[in-house]
């Protein structure tokens, strides 16, 4: 799979739980080593960094994680958090308190909430915390992992307004990963839709959403529950998404396809450009449209 | 054909975030815990005791433990039952028991409390190392720790006592040497668990060096469990040690000590069962203590690791 994000901007990647996400977002922040393929930041390649300068990569790329309960450690207090961030930073201590106070009002958070720790937070305050956290080394990229997965309703609008506002602010890209569609419709410029580790439409978020292309884009979108769609045929999937470590031949989505055709069965689709950038890997769809050359996948 | 809701989000409300989850304060929590078991609280006390007397054994001994009374002998050279003057009688050379004993509660704690503090350190280094650093390493030093496992405790020391000649020091060395193991294993398997959480991989990824995420997001959570096994490990410390002495290859004589007061008594037990009881007692006692203290312990910190604030 391959995509890009362009500065200032946020890239959303959907999928079914096992379709790889959090896999692809672990190994861009080099938690785990991919198996293939590169990672490049500003144009340099950052795969296979070690030493000094994977220390160096890490500050420009950050992550918020899913479990707000997990990622902030039980026994450090919100600004020994923080503070552990600047350290890497190398900012001297004595300049820590101020710099607290200043990333915490940056999350809209009040400063006496400093001295806290975690279990005396709530889940969306923990998320702030997180976000300041990842903010206090000025990365480049976040991604945020199901960064409001955990949270109400109610406050995962305001997290996630939140985000908007500093990316409006600092110009940080987000690479969002997120099962839930409505989120990703709010938050992202473009769209990726994974399926068993592969990327089967891409577009910005305007063309998935309105125009999807792909069956299983399709099905997706048609999952979400909408008041104005009532009693419309819906586009079901039957079936559970298949091992990633052992896909089935030709398009991994064949098996629970309602358009597959034998084809499907034997040949894998590429992902060609079928729209003004939106790319689609599915035979069918490029069937109706005549299949254009390869090109190489860029946003 | 397919429709998805406006895409803004809009605030419903603003639900104040403010509320603070109250979590009881720890020792408040660990006080009101104590004072509704009345065993803990009696154990605690009794340790509490030993160690007041262990330390200020000089001015709360009646006598000096190495005195030989001359009245301290009966017409025949049997020692002397618990009477007014000597309140746990005297032993076979006519020294006095309750003295003997007092000193002897130095060395059991001496022996107990440095053996555990020194094997608790070997342990945590070698199951942290062996559990954050995993591969090869793992599997070199959890060898190393098996094998020194598979060897009968109390065989083992008998046997290193043999080759390094019984001193205190050795004691407390060769106990270390033995008791490790089981805190390194256990070290090992927390390890292995908490470096999977997402604030030691937040760490990672925020580029905090190895040593310092071991220092600052994994010993601390250790904490409760080093408590937990130090405190056993006391118990089993004092009664190994009391064991080598029994069999006279433990503290030197003529120093005190409970093991070697038990070894000595045994040969009078029908005329003088005094001289067996009182070290015996005391030795129960004190492991008991140790035991239930450190069962306490495991129920006060076990459910509280994960959301314990300091």
């Amino acid at each position: 799979m391959s995509f890009t994000l362009q500065p200032g901007e946020t890239l959303g990647i959907a999928g079914e739980s096992g379709s790889g996400k959090s896999s692809v977002a672990r190994a861009l922040v080099q938690l785990t080593r991919p198996t293939g393929g590169t990672v490049s930041l500003g144009g340099a390649p950052v795969t296979n960094l070690k030493g000094q300068r994977l220390k160096r990569f890490r500050r420009r790329m950050q992550m918020v994680y899913q479990d707000p309960y997990d990622s902030l450690d039980p026994r450090m207090s919100v600004s020994d958090a923080i503070g552990e961030a600047l350290s890497v930073r190398g900012l001297p201590k004595t300049e820590h308190a101020a710099q607290v106070a200043q990333l915490l009002e940056r999350v809209k958070l009040p400063a006496t909430i400093a001295q806290r720790h975690p279990n005396q937070l709530s889940g969306g305050q923990r998320q702030r915390v997180s976000i300041a956290r990842a903010l206090a080394v000025n990365p480049e990229i976040i991604i945020c992992d199901e960064a409001v997965a955990a949270l109400d309703v109610s406050i995962r609008a305001q997290v996630l307004n939140l985000l908007k506002d500093i990316q409006h602010d600092t110009g940080v890209g987000y690479l969002f990963i997120s099962h839930d569609l409505s989120t990703l419709r709010f938050m992202a410029d473009h769209v990726a839709i994974m399926y068993v580790g592969r990327i089967v439409e891409y577009g910005t978020s305007e063309e998935v959403f309105s125009n999807p292309q792909h069956p299983y884009t399709r099905a997706l979108i048609a999952a979400v529950p909408s008041v104005t769609r009532r009693g419309e045929r819906r586009l079901k999937l039957s079936g559970e998404p298949p091992d990633p470590g052992n896909p089935p031949s030709g398009c991994p989505f064949h098996p629970r396809c309602p358009e597959a055709v034998e084809t499907c069965r034997t040949e894998r689709p590429e992902l060609l450009t079928i729209g003004d950038a939106q790319k689609v890997a599915c035979h069918v769809v490029q069937w109706g449209r005549e299949k254009t050359p390869k090109t190489e996948v860029t946003a | 054909m397919i429709n998805l809701p406006e895409n803004e989000l809009t605030v419903a409300f603003s639900a104040s975030e403010t509320t603070v989850l109250s979590q009881p304060n720890f020792w408040r929590r660990a006080g009101r815990s104590l004072l509704h078991d009345p065993v803990a609280l009696c154990s605690f006390a009794f340790i509490l005791l030993l160690t007041v007397v262990a330390v200020f054994a000089p001015l709360i001994a009646p006598y000096d433990p190495l005195r030989q009374f001359s009245n301290g002998l009966s017409f025949v050279g049997a020692p002397v039952a618990p009477n007014g003057h000597f309140l746990l009688g005297t032993d076979a050379s006519g020294r006095d028991v309750l003295s003997r004993l007092i000193f002897g509660a130095r060395v059991s704690l001496l022996v107990g409390v440095v053996a555990t503090g020194l094997a608790s350190l070997i342990g945590v280094v070698i199951g942290t190392v062996a559990g954050y650093v995993g591969g090869v390493t793992e599997s070199i030093l959890m060898r190393f720790t098996d094998m020194v496992l598979s060897f009968p405790i109390l065989l083992f020391c008998v046997a290193l006592i043999a080759v390094t000649g019984p001193s205190t020091r050795n004691v407390v060395l060769v106990i270390a040497f033995a008791y490790w193991t089981y805190l390194a294993r256990v070290v090992r398997g927390q390890v292995l668990s908490i470096k999977e959480r997402e604030f030691v991989n937040a760490a990672r990824t925020l580029g905090v060096g190895h040593i310092k995420i071991i220092r600052k997001h994994i010993i601390p959570h250790l904490i409760p469990t080093i408590i937990v096994y130090g405190t056993l490990g006391v118990a089993t410390s004092i009664l190994i040690e009391a064991s080598l002495s029994f069999l006279g290859i433990g503290v030197p004589l003529p120093q005190a000590s409970w093991g070697e007061m038990i070894s000595e008594g045994q040969q009078y037990f029908q005329s003088a069962p005094w001289l067996l009881v009182a070290p015996g007692v005391a030795l129960i006692l004190t492991v008991l203590a140790f035991n239930l203290a450190g069962d306490w312990l495991t129920d006060l910190l076990d459910p509280a690791v994960q959301e314990m604030g300091s």
